[in-house]
């Protein structure tokens, strides 16, 4: 197997998650395109690992893993207060830093 | 230059198939137009990602996937859908009109990625199919560095959370 | 537990142990903090108690170190690994040499006496317990500093000190002021601490290596030119240098520390003068190999570098800067980052050894006579330091102050047999036989203003008639220091009295004073007086120990080692020979810039009225206009509050706005007063055509400027990701042409 077959995958992966980012409108949508972009960091570290034969990218795979999993919590916490406050929870309409 | 003896048709096959399917689910995941099959096609993607991950000899990683990401986070999303009463249904107001700036910037990220992973890697191939030190990774290896020389970011990370356990109350308890 | 870099022959037991020297404070903070309140004396014993605990110990390896060089160069090295991060290792420790001994016992000496005086001075304040925490948390890290064997402890105790600056500053925060004071410090100084963040990543880079001492350390490293790349190392010198740019006030970075001042002047004593700003010259001392080969310092041909270059900038505006304040405690501010720029301009001129001198002798002085300024203004001025409302005339009430002030101010003028012209003017003298006349000309100009400012704010608080609060001091109520109930009164005269006091150090405090000191009966308190008498003897004396017209060279000795370069060809250059004939041209400054001062200060303040430099600057208009310059601080802090912050926050739509505001009003204003100055014909053509059309054109550009770039301000989240996408893949895409 090439290592740049897991690398483009990664990319396609990444920038997927940066368009679903930028164009998506609901919050909970745009933190399931976060997810994708962690996970296709997670890919990289786990190729790069079986190239170089070590095992640190698994422990730093691992630490992604956790720290996404805090970020949903959070993510979602805010995302529950700002419906409750406002009834929905479209990030266009959060323009306070409108300038 | 690639060998005959390099050529792993089984993996390769496997990976074809994997990828494929993770990016029909990708699309899915930025495109679908109800909140929860975006969020089952993601379920789908990071399946795809754990099985990579046992392509790639790491069983443990690919294992706390399925555990964290499929039984937990997606969990915990299906319940943010839930809560925030989302339509179930066709949602025509899931997307803003931002996508004539957001695909081009994709598609610029992705070209100067794939222009640079091209270039640098070119035929790089991965240890695990040239014979030498194909070994899978050995989860006491991992425990030993997480708990050795990567100590001190493991107990940052708990506190990190930590914190994030108590703000996710703090944020969404009702008083 | 320690494991031992080194294999050392016995060093003795202070030596060995001066990892203690931070450590002891460290826990006085937190038992402070916890039983603090509980305690008779509010927490002050165990700080006071644990500021001497170091000092002694301090002291004691000072003396063993003494001992130590008489016959050997090594520095005492202990590490202990704090963390690691993968193949990544972090040790915490000491790294002693010279130069780390002369800043611990310097610290600690001065921390003690300044926790003595707080006693008496935040007698009485809510938040006094608060007050002996952070002072305690203050000294912990700058000796967790001082004492560090690698950059991470560096940083470490640096970051705690600027924590320590901004809740000192602060301690008063319920003045809106003081509280944006505190705020404006700590965001200048961390705009500078940013540079130390790379520097440091940097230094790992190109050394693969953050230990300083050692034969593997940055020092021994740099000076044997084990690294790759020259450029480089000159970029880790410049971020390192902008880092002591933000800590030691220099320019531009200098306009913290002046409005640092609002914080307790026993703070701006410890903290703003003496020691916490001297660490960014520490940093240049400590790692000075990595400046003087990254930044061509003592290269033949080389009459400029960096950090001579910031230094003599510093000196200078920073002096001139001093003339025109009012308030006792910014004259020393200013004063403060002036020395600084001698100190910075030193290292840069490969004079280490007077520079590291000057941080020594500079922080009993200094020390001295912020804490002289605190005396006047807790027991003559009723918590007032504006010079001209409510001081003057001080010099019978309060000799000790007078005296002590006296001593100090001759000192920091380097007035010849005084502490500051052994330091000071082996400076000046180095620049000149370093070959770079330029610095030697600003030392001389810099020791010309400082004799004269000096003199100035001498003579407004301690001669001449006595004004406002320090009136009510002087003429009859001379039972001030003993009376509460007077007090009262005063305080109710104050109330009433028409001009507002600019009272920026009211700390709220009970005024039942201690006891003075029998010889000085209307004096401060024996715990305010005592540290100025210790303080100015000091001022008197340090000098002694390296005084080159003497001969006398023992701090050179002790210190030589830390240099991490050799002294002579390959590195640093000798320290010239003393002659007084070089030293005269410093000593005829200094007694003109006396002279001067003396004369204008007695014309334009007091007693003639009629005299032709009364109201000189309301009178002449370029006179005037430099003074307005000075007074509005060289507009640095408009620029930087008017344009850089507000850019940040609403880009070039704002900063438009500003030039329009500014700069045009600015130029309209000047033109203006030229315009009535030549006339009718002016008056009609420049002022009312040229000038008004350029203000509308340019107004109406800066409309349409701001309205084509609104659109990008949004508010909305997912256009602000857009742009940063795109802005990072542009970069990449940059990036990767560049290097194809």
């Amino acid at each position: 197997m090439l290592l740049n077959q897991f690398l483009i995958l990664g990319a396609l992966l990444f920038c997927m998650g940066v368009y679903g980012v930028l164009t998506r409108k609901n919050a909970v949508m745009v933190l399931l395109s976060i997810e994708l972009i962690l996970n296709s960091v997670n890919i990289n570290l786990l190729a790069f690992d079986a190239m170089n034969g070590n095992s640190d990218g698994n422990v730093f795979a691992l630490f992604i893993i956790a720290v996404a999993a805090a970020e949903v919590g959070v993510g979602l916490a805010m995302v529950l207060l700002i419906f409750r406050n406002r009834k929905n929870i479209s990030l266009d309409d959060l323009s306070e830093m409108k300038g | 230059m690639v060998l005959a003896s390099d050529i792993q048709v089984a993996q390769n096959v496997g990976f074809a198939i994997i990828a494929l399917m993770m990016i029909i689910a990708g699309v899915g995941v930025i495109a679908a137009r109800n909140v929860v099959h975006a969020a089952l096609s993601l379920v789908v993607v990071m399946a795809g990602a754990a099985a990579n991950y046992v392509l790639l000899s790491a069983e443990f990683v690919a294992v706390t996937q399925v555990l964290v990401y499929i039984g937990a986070v997606m969990v915990l999303f299906l319940f943010g859908v839930m809560l925030t009463r989302a339509q179930v249904g066709k949602d025509a107001e899931l997307n803003n009109k931002n996508a004539v700036v957001a695909a081009p910037v994709a598609l610029l990220l992705f070209g100067v990625l794939a222009y640079v992973l091209l270039k640098g890697f070119s035929d790089d191939k991965i240890a695990a199919t040239t014979g030498n030190g194909a070994k899978p990774q050995d989860t006491a290896v991992i425990s030993d560095l997480i708990f050795k020389p990567y100590l001190l970011p493991f107990w940052a990370l708990s506190f990190v959370l930590l914190a994030a356990v108590i703000g996710a109350i703090v944020l969404a308890r009702k008083d | 537990m320690f494991a031992e870099a080194e294999a050392t022959h016995a060093a003795g037991w202070f030596l060995e142990h001066a990892w203690l020297i931070p450590v002891i404070p460290a826990v006085a903070f937190f038992l402070i903090i916890f039983f603090g309140k509980k305690m008779p004396r509010g927490g002050s014993e165990i700080g006071i108690a644990a500021m001497l605990a170091s000092f002694v110990i301090a002291a004691g390896a000072t003396y063993q170190w003494i001992q130590w060089t008489h016959h050997s160069e090594e520095a005492i090295d202990k590490t202990l690994t704090w963390w690691s991060s993968g193949p990544l290792k972090f040790s915490i420790g000491q790294h002693i040499d010279g130069l780390a001994v002369m800043a611990l016992v310097l610290v600690a000496f001065i921390s003690t006496l300044v926790q003595i005086y707080s006693t008496e001075y935040v007698r009485g304040d809510r938040r006094y317990t608060h007050f002996f925490a952070s002072l305690t948390l203050f000294s912990a890290g700058m000796l967790a500093m001082v004492l560090a064997p690698n950059m991470v402890q560096f940083v470490l105790g640096w970051e705690i000190m600027g924590l320590c600056s901004f809740m000192l500053i602060g301690h008063w925060w319920e003045e809106e002021a003081n509280a944006r004071a505190a705020l404006k410090a700590f965001f200048t100084v961390r705009t500078g601490d940013m540079g130390l963040l790379v520097g440091t990543a940097m230094l790992l880079a190109v050394f693969g290596t953050l230990d300083i001492g050692g034969e593997h350390g940055i020092n021994a490293m740099a000076a044997a030119g084990e690294f790759d790349s020259k450029s480089m190392l000159m970029w880790t010198a410049v971020a390192l240098f902008i880092a002591a740019i933000g800590k030691s006030g220099q320019f531009p970075l200098h306009t913290w520390l002046p409005d640092a001042m609002a914080g307790p002047t026993p703070v701006s004593s410890l903290l703003h003068s003496s020691t916490m700003v001297v660490a960014g010259v520490f940093l240049v001392a400590r790692i000075y190999p990595v400046f003087h080969i990254g930044l061509d310092i003592n290269v033949a041909g080389h009459h400029f570098n960096f950090i001579a270059v910031i230094g003599g900038i510093t000196i200078l505006i920073a002096a001139g800067l001093a003339f025109v304040q009012n308030d006792i405690k910014k004259v020393l501010a200013y004063s403060t980052v002036s020395q600084l720029g001698y100190m910075m301009m030193g290292l840069g001129v490969g004079a280490w050894m007077p520079a590291v001198f000057h941080i020594f002798t500079h922080a009993f002085f200094k020390c001295c006579l912020f804490l002289c300024a605190g005396s006047i203004a807790h027991t003559g001025s009723h918590h007032s330091f504006d010079m001209k409302t409510d001081m003057g005339g001080l010099r019978k009430k309060m000799p000790v102050t007078f005296v002590t002030w006296v001593i100090s101010t001759a000192a920091l003028c380097g007035v010849p047999f005084f502490s500051g012209f052994f330091s000071k003017d082996e400076i000046i003298d180095s620049a000149h036989a370093n070959d770079y006349t330029v610095f030697w000309i600003i030392g001389l100009i810099g020791a010309f203003m400082t004799t004269a400012y000096m003199t100035r704010a001498t003579y407004l608080t301690f001669f001449g008639k006595a004004r406002g609060g320090a009136a009510h001091f002087v003429d009859g109520h001379e039972d001030h220091s003993h009376d509460a109930a007077s007090d009262e009164v005063h305080h109710d005269v104050d109330g009433l009295d028409t001009h507002a006091h600019p009272v920026h150090d009211d700390h709220h405090a009970p005024l039942n004073h201690g006891k003075p000191l029998p010889f000085a009966p209307d004096d401060s308190p024996w715990q305010i007086t005592a540290p100025l008498i210790l303080l100015s003897f000091l001022a008197l004396v340090a000098g002694y120990l390296n005084a080159a017209p003497f001969h006398w060279h023992s701090f050179e000795h002790w210190l030589e080692s830390s240099i991490g370069l050799p002294i002579g060809e390959g590195g640093i250059p000798e320290p010239p020979a003393f002659e007084w004939v070089n030293a005269l041209p410093s000593i005829v400054l200094v007694l003109a810039g006396f002279a001067v001062s003396l004369f204008l200060s007695k014309k334009v303040f007091f007693n003639d009225e009629k005299s032709p430099f009364k109201g000189l600057t309301e009178r002449n208009s370029l006179l005037g206009a430099g003074h307005r310059f000075l007074v509005n601080k060289y507009y640095l802090d408009a620029l930087y509050e008017g344009v850089i912050v507000k850019s940040i926050a609403h880009p070039i739509a704002k900063a438009a706005y500003w030039v329009n505001q500014n700069v045009l009003d600015g130029v309209v204003n000047s033109v203006g007063i030229t315009g009535r100055r030549t006339g009718e014909w002016v008056y009609r053509n420049v002022d009312q055509r040229v000038v008004d059309g350029a203000v509308n054109g340019s107004g109406a550009t800066a409309r349409g400027a701001g309205g084509v770039l609104q659109p990008v301000q949004s508010g909305k989240v997912s256009m602000y990701g857009a742009l940063l996408f795109g802005a990072a893949a542009v970069g990449a895409l940059v990036l990767v042409l560049v290097n194809s």
